[in-house]
């Protein structure tokens, strides 16, 4: 099979993090709910993993390193936990469900007011919208990173200016960035940043992180038991257990820590090079076949996806074509990004997306291409 | 029986500041372990450090060092 669906979860990983993550299991007890060695040693492992995701992502605070599990809890615990009745948020047509829903349910359940900045047919956002949805309860930037269906990277220094210019907080969904491009927090100024540990990280599912810069105070998202303070009536206000009730991922979290050594181990740059060069191979090679539309804005920095049509077919149909046909794993339909598809007009077709990984090859990029062109004849 | 010897005592508020200190202790050859805190001491983390109490002045000094967050540091019969 050739694994194309990388946006979705990176199928390949680094054979460490699956030996870390059996290692860990025969040898991590409880992280702080004991003093013995097995439970002293996954509280050793899990502050490995916060220190060296701090480092990776210019996370200032170990502490505020908070572990979850994927990218969508990560955000729901943003977002419950940072908004007020009345704030006004800013968000874009970029994003998935994950930063959509909660924010639609807040604006439903407790009134938050929502703005969207708009992208125009090639999935580009219109940054000067920003300062045109600006209002005197405006509270916060929430912005992907990257968009999931089009791949389109979005410009976070220009978002940065723009939230640092009005005191904003600035919540950020790396879902389709972190561990394939290099992403600085103190340096873009981010407040909040999002990400799972199954995609680019190269980790096992069930991971994800919510990373806090400094100051920023979130409510706990979810209550429980903690090991510390455990006569409290009240979850701990302290981070990361602020953040973090019930027993952590620890298995996860050593397959997320080997995976962290091993991007360290190739760069990020290393990593983001490989899979614009491959991104690029796979969009010359397909987009002036007849027949295909690609979608998306390859004039500037774009991640590691190629989302395309063939003609008027159903794009479910095309991916089943590529894998039965082909053994060319996809996605194909709405891929959980609505306001983007309604943006390019494929709320009916959806999209078929090929997504690519640090293990993708270009003798793979080129069968897939191969197969464009034959279900476009 | 259980036996008891006087000791230093360091607690903590949160379990990463317990694994922040183990780490300091250990880079800067610091002695010490990690023990379960004792209950004459009340503390948020069920962790806590505990050191011969000779070594107190150099622990103190590496606390005020290194800038780990602590809930309080005694000697004690444990």
């Amino acid at each position: 099979m050739i694994y194309l669906d990388n946006a979705a979860t990176t199928l390949k990983k680094p054979p460490q993090v699956a030996e870390a993550v059996c290692r860990a299991m025969g040898t991590l007890g409880n992280a702080a709910r004991g003093a013995h060695g097995s439970s002293v040693g996954a509280a050793r492992t899990i502050f490995d993993a916060r220190e060296k995701i701090a480092k990776l992502f210019g996370c200032r605070d170990p502490s505020r390193v908070i572990f979850t599990n994927n990218a969508t809890e990560s955000l729901n615990i943003a977002i419950f936990g940072a908004f007020s009745p009345g704030d006004h948020v800013i968000s874009t047509d970029l994003e998935h469900n994950s930063v959509l829903r909660p924010l639609y349910a807040l604006e439903e359940e407790r009134g938050l007011e929502l703005s969207f900045v708009p992208a125009d047919r090639q999935g580009r956002l219109d940054y000067d919208a920003f300062e045109r949805l600006l209002r005197p309860n405006t509270r916060a930037v929430v912005c992907t990173h990257g968009s999931n269906l089009t791949g389109n990277l979005v410009d976070l220094r220009r978002v940065g200016d723009f939230v640092k210019a009005h005191g904003l907080l600035w919540i950020v969904d790396a879902s389709q960035t972190a561990g394939s491009q290099p992403i600085d927090m103190a340096a873009l100024g981010i407040d909040i940043l999002c990400f799972t540990g199954h995609k680019g990280m190269l980790g096992p599912q069930g991971t994800g992180c919510l990373l806090l810069g400094p100051g920023v105070e979130l409510r706990p998202f979810k209550r429980g038991g903690s090991g510390i303070h455990s006569y409290d009536r009240h979850q701990p206000m302290t981070y990361p257990t602020r953040l973090e009730a019930g027993t952590l991922n620890g298995h996860g979290i050593a397959g997320l820590s080997a995976a962290v050594d091993f991007l360290n181990s190739v760069g990020l740059e290393t990593i983001a090079a490989h899979e614009a060069a491959l991104t690029r191979r796979f969009y010359e090679a397909v987009r002036n076949i007849p027949g295909v539309t690609v979608y998306g804005d390859f004039e500037h920095p774009h991640g590691a996806i190629v989302s395309l049509n063939i003609r008027d077919y159903d794009s479910g149909a095309v991916a089943d074509a590529l894998s039965e046909v082909y053994g060319i794993a996809t996605r194909a339909g709405a891929h959980c990004a609505p306001r983007m598809h309604r943006t390019l007009g494929t709320e009916d077709q959806g999209a078929v997306r090929f997504s690519f990984s640090w293990y993708t090859t270009a003798e793979e990029i080129d069968a897939a291409a191969q197969a464009v062109r034959q279900l476009a004849e | 029986m259980l036996r008891k010897q006087r000791s230093w005592i360091l607690t903590f508020d949160e379990t990463v500041d317990a694994m922040a200190w183990e780490r300091y202790c250990e880079t800067h050859g610091l002695p010490g372990r990690l023990i379960p805190v004792p209950r004459e001491i009340t503390a948020g983390c069920g962790l806590a450090w505990k050191a011969p109490p000779e070594a107190e002045a150099a622990l103190r000094a590496a606390l005020a060092e290194s800038a780990i967050a602590h809930a309080a540091a005694r000697i004690l019969e444990v």
